[in-house]
């Protein structure tokens, strides 16, 4: 890969649906059959209850911003026109958490406790991200 | 079952660094080598006494490839890859192996060429594409490992008002203490507003917040207490260990305010019968000044929430009330990417009184805590004279 293509997931076989899912606009996440949990990254058992037994749950994807910062070094050359950006992690009411960008307004205006919405992002032919913007 | 105390049974007896910094042209076994090999002098052993080899580099087999450079046939290794505390953690592993019996001299070492490599640092800091977080974090620029350290700040910013300027306070003491440490790497004195004025990397973080990249290796030689007795250098007791891990991706962390400091730090300290209140030198992973911030709380030195005010008014520098970081830290005297070895390093000079300009004043009892990954791994240790 080189210098200037930004990082794109390979999905596996524990992603490879929840990839899909994200490249038809939609946010699923994996819920145990057994003890009812959600979570995420998507994984082959459950961390609550080692149960292998799950469905794939969407999400309405409306969380809100548990923790954020504005990123002004770029990590590779790929995000350089990115930066300032806001790298945050997503509290959802599914009980999960997961890292994201906040996008679509002013980096200064991101607040801790800010609800968002989910929406998707086309970094590659194969794959879109899911990102937030406030609400 | 509670822990078994280590009953002063186990010492350690020899440490030392490579050299240090930047434009260092040695390669990652060669630090290694001149460490372990400056380690035993300090110990006054020599590599034929060595029977247990702990070698952490990031390359292949590192215990068997130290082993072999070194000429040293081991009985026992161990090569625990958990990040910047894996050196705390071996020294614990040391212990139990000649507690056990299984080995009587342990020599652990680490090397890194992180400042020549720095060029060549692979898009998302490193992180294998299988790794979970190749997917579901790098792909946001995540800035592998500040991103994660920030998101920590601006989470610790909000629950407890912690502010930029008490942030900035970690890295003016400590740059205070490198400014007494020949070997740092920076020694020139800091303000407050130079952190605040330094640029903006990771918000809250500025990069005067953010550890220095060198080259460099470190070696500490642990043996059994009875060994060390007739050795170069007084004996340092290891006195209590613990290790806790909560995560290893900072987006699986379920409380970005407490750490796995709490319980690795409550553990050692209960093992070696001492409280926060007891230790004269403290020595924390300073990757960022937020590590020291939440350590501090999580080993219980402040209440939770306190730890801003409380690393205020030079608490933590050359004269404070608790004297930490003392060679200059991560954050100014070297940091060639896994920094926990150094502490060791520091604290036992310390203990020894061999810091000359920058020793702490009655340095008995010290606690060393590194912390690997993204606030992931933390292993404790206290050590006393
Ligand atoms: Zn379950």
């Amino acid at each position: 890969m080189s210098e200037q293509t930004r990082p794109v997931p390979k999905p596996d076989r524990d992603s490879a649906y929840y990839w899909a899912a994200a490249r038809r606009r939609e946010l699923v996440f994996q819920q145990c059959n057994e003890c009812g949990q959600f979570r995420f990254y998507p994984r082959s058992v459950c961390p609550f209850c080692l149960s292998e037994k799950f469905e794939w749950h969407k999400s309405l994807g409306r969380g809100a911003v548990y923790s954020f910062t504005v990123i002004h070094r770029a990590p590779t050359p790929a995000f350089r026109d990115r930066v300032p950006y806001v790298l945050a992690l997503i509290d959802l009411p599914e009980g999960v958490r997961m890292m994201s960008n906040v996008i679509g307004c002013d980096p200064g205006s991101v607040q801790i406790g800010m609800p968002v919405t989910v929406d998707f992002e086309e970094v590659s032919d194969e794959i879109s991200l899911p990102v937030f913007r406030p609400e | 079952m509670g822990r078994k105390p280590f009953n002063r049974e186990i010492a350690i007896a020899g440490v030392a660094e490579s050299d240090l910094g930047h434009g260092v042209s040695l390669s990652i076994l060669q630090h290694q080598a001149l460490a372990a090999k400056r380690a035993l002098e300090d110990a006054g052993l020599r590599h034929t006494d060595v029977d247990a080899v702990m070698a952490v580099d990031f390359l292949g087999l590192p215990s068997l490839q130290i082993a072999e450079y070194l000429g040293i046939k081991p009985r026992f290794t161990d090569t625990t890859v958990t990040g910047g505390s894996a050196f705390e953690n071996l020294v614990e592993h040391a212990a139990l192996g000649i507690a056990a019996g299984l080995c009587e001299v342990v020599l652990i070492t680490y090397g890194s060429t992180l400042w020549s490599d720095r060029r060549r640092v692979v898009e998302g800091g490193g992180v294998d594409p299988r790794m979970p977080a190749a997917q579901f974090e790098t792909p946001y620029g995540d800035l592998s490992p500040i991103g994660a350290y920030a998101l920590a700040a601006a989470r610790h910013c909000y629950e407890f008002g912690t502010t930029p300027e008490q942030l900035a306070e970690v890295a003016v003491s400590t740059r205070n203490w490198a400014a007494l440490n020949p070997r740092a790497l920076h020694r020139d004195p800091i303000t407050v507003e130079d952190v605040l004025q330094s640029p903006l990397i990771a918000s809250p973080l500025h990069r005067l917040d953010c550890c220095v990249v060198t080259d460099g290796g470190g070696a500490v030689v642990v043996t059994s207490a009875e060994r060390a007795r007739d050795l170069r250098k007084p004996p340092v007791y290891v006195l209590g260990s613990a290790f806790s891990s909560t995560h290893l991706s900072i987006s699986q962390m379920e409380n970005l305010t407490q750490t796995g400091a709490f319980e690795s730090g409550k553990s050692a300290m209960s093992m070696a019968g001492v409280k926060p209140s007891d230790i004269d030198v403290v020595e924390i992973y300073d990757s960022f000044t937020i590590s020291v911030v939440c350590a501090l709380e999580d080993l219980g030195f402040c209440p939770k929430g306190e730890g801003g005010r409380f690393v205020e008014g030079g608490r933590l520098g050359p004269g404070g009330e608790l004297p930490t970081n003392t060679s200059g830290g991560g954050l100014s005297y070297n940091h060639p990417g896994a920094f926990g070895i150094f502490l060791i390093i520091e604290a036992v000079r310390q203990l020894r009184g061999e810091c000359a300009a920058r020793q702490a004043p009655g340095a008995e009892l010290a606690l060393v805590h590194g912390i690997g990954g993204w606030l992931s791994s933390h292993a404790t240790l206290i050590l006393g004279k």
